[in-house]
């Protein structure tokens, strides 16, 4: 579960793909991508703009809540930690938006709150459920004047190696202005009626019904309202980039 | 008169081949990244929990590739389902394939007793027996089972009312699991099967000559 096999399978698979020069993370690549492509199709026919879902059952707790290893910041030693909050921290917004502009946590907290009851499904198969108190991202992009984009970037201070070509790199992922502006749809700074912990990525992460874990991006430093899709760091790893649930 | 096996139903058949154990072995991929059943914090005691599957049952290449297979030839499989269906019941084919209660109780008693040598004589000849009856439509549903909770799976927010009556999205990922179990000993029972009446696989290559 939280070993995330699939990371060390990468890890371990990176350095023979550089020698090869193959993508041995992709067989049948072509074919392959043809069904993202249709399952993409698929995934957007579905999509409910408003429709918004709150899990029944028990709230998992904060520390029960798998956090495991995942994130890609290392110690010097290579083992994965938790990223340290950069001194100053503010999320920036900006890209193609009227106003861009420099949150501290306080003005996040200032604007109206969204408070959610989700089910978290992650790409290797397990769920959780947990509440999520922060910011709608329709809200931020209200008061940016994000008008038309049709894609959202979320980039994290999260940084370590990227799973192909070894270079360093911030953990991003981008989502669809639909997903975005769904009304589960935030910006967290709580969970669980708590303040988010540094392990679920204070002091502002991603977190939203309708996409898998891996599209949550914790540990925030910007969003950017864009025209063009900008992929991600699992995404870049061959995993699907719309990933909805 | 009707051929055994019209071609419509052998090149559905034999699409289906490949296509389960690629699915199969896809899917177990899928399932080593989180080999259990039920939520994170508290998952169920179930049979299989914790196993990890050999290399040599698995699609390998690690979970994205292992997605993008089981998305892949699983469309193609609900394809093929859509076309089978459609013709066996344009066709009228379901009469003489699928298992109706009053028509092939009995003869599935009888012939699952002959073939466990407790009853001497073999079951009346006809196109299907009973067991053979009751052992194909029991994987279609198997299938149907699996294409339903997949879905649930695959979309289990956007999805969630078709995941209510197998329990959500973990209900519905277990039953994905295990129907991939009854699944795998059709196949077994099928291959003994076949291997006992070598004509059956001639018909369903040729066609067979047309009989009753």
């Amino acid at each position: 579960m939280s070993r995330l096999l699939t990371r060390r399978q990468l890890l371990a698979g990176a350095g023979a793909m550089l020698v090869t020069g193959c993508d041995r993370l992709q067989p049948m690549s072509a074919p392959v991508r043809a069904s993202e492509r249709f399952n993409r199709a698929v995934q957007q026919a579905l999509f409910r703009r408003g429709a918004e879902l709150h899990a029944g059952g028990a709230l998992t707790s904060v520390e029960e809540f798998p956090t495991g290893e995942y994130m890609i910041s290392m110690d010097a030693s290579g083992r994965l930690v938790v990223p340290t909050v950069p001194a100053g921290w503010r999320l920036k917004v900006g890209g193609r938006v009227k106003r861009p502009l420099l949150l501290a946590l306080e003005d996040l907290m200032a604007m109206p709150r969204n408070d959610q009851r989700i089910e978290h499904h992650c790409v290797e198969g397990w769920s959780a459920i947990a509440s999520w108190q922060g910011v709608r991202i329709s809200d931020i992009a209200e008061r940016a004047g994000a008008d038309d984009c049709a894609y959202v970037e979320f980039r994290s201070f999260d940084r370590g190696p990227d799973q192909v070509t070894g270079a360093l790199t911030d953990y991003w992922s981008s989502w669809d202005r639909d997903s975005a502006m769904h009304p589960q749809s935030m910006l967290a700074y709580g969970m669980n009626d708590q303040p988010l912990s540094p392990a679920h990525g204070a002091p502002v992460r991603l977190y939203g019904a309708v996409k898998l874990g891996y599209k949550n991006v914790k540990w925030l430093t910007e969003v950017n309202f864009l025209d063009e899709q900008t992929g991600g760091y699992w995404e870049h790893a061959g995993y699907e980039w719309f990933a909805g649930t | 008169m009707r051929t055994p096996q019209p071609w419509p139903v052998r090149i559905t058949h034999w699409i289906n081949v490949p296509a389960l154990v690629l699915m199969a072995m896809s899917g177990l991929q899928i399932f080593i990244a989180y080999p259990h059943f039920g939520p994170a914090a508290n998952h169920w005691n179930l049979p299989f929990d914790g196993w990890i599957p050999p290399e040599s049952v698995r699609s390998g290449h690690g979970l994205a590739a292992g997605r993008g297979i089981h998305f892949l030839i699983g469309w193609l499989l609900v394809g093929n389902a859509v076309v089978y269906l459609v013709y066996v019941i344009a066709s009228g084919e379901y009469r003489r394939r699928f298992f109706w209660p009053p028509r092939d109780t009995r003869s599935l008693y009888q012939t699952a007793l002959h073939y466990l040598r407790i009853r001497r004589q073999p079951p009346t000849p006809s196109f299907y027996n009973g067991l053979q009856r009751a052992a194909y439509t029991s994987a279609m549903l198997l299938g149907i089972l699996e294409v339903w909770s997949g879905l649930v799976v695959y979309k289990p927010v956007q999805l969630h009312a078709l995941g209510i009556p197998l329990g959500g999205y973990d209900g519905a990922r277990t039953v994905h699991f295990f129907g991939l179990i009854a699944l795998v000993f059709f196949v077994i029972g099928h291959i003994v099967m076949v291997l006992l009446h070598p004509r059956s696989l001639g018909e369903m290559v040729t066609g067979g000559k047309p009989r009753e």
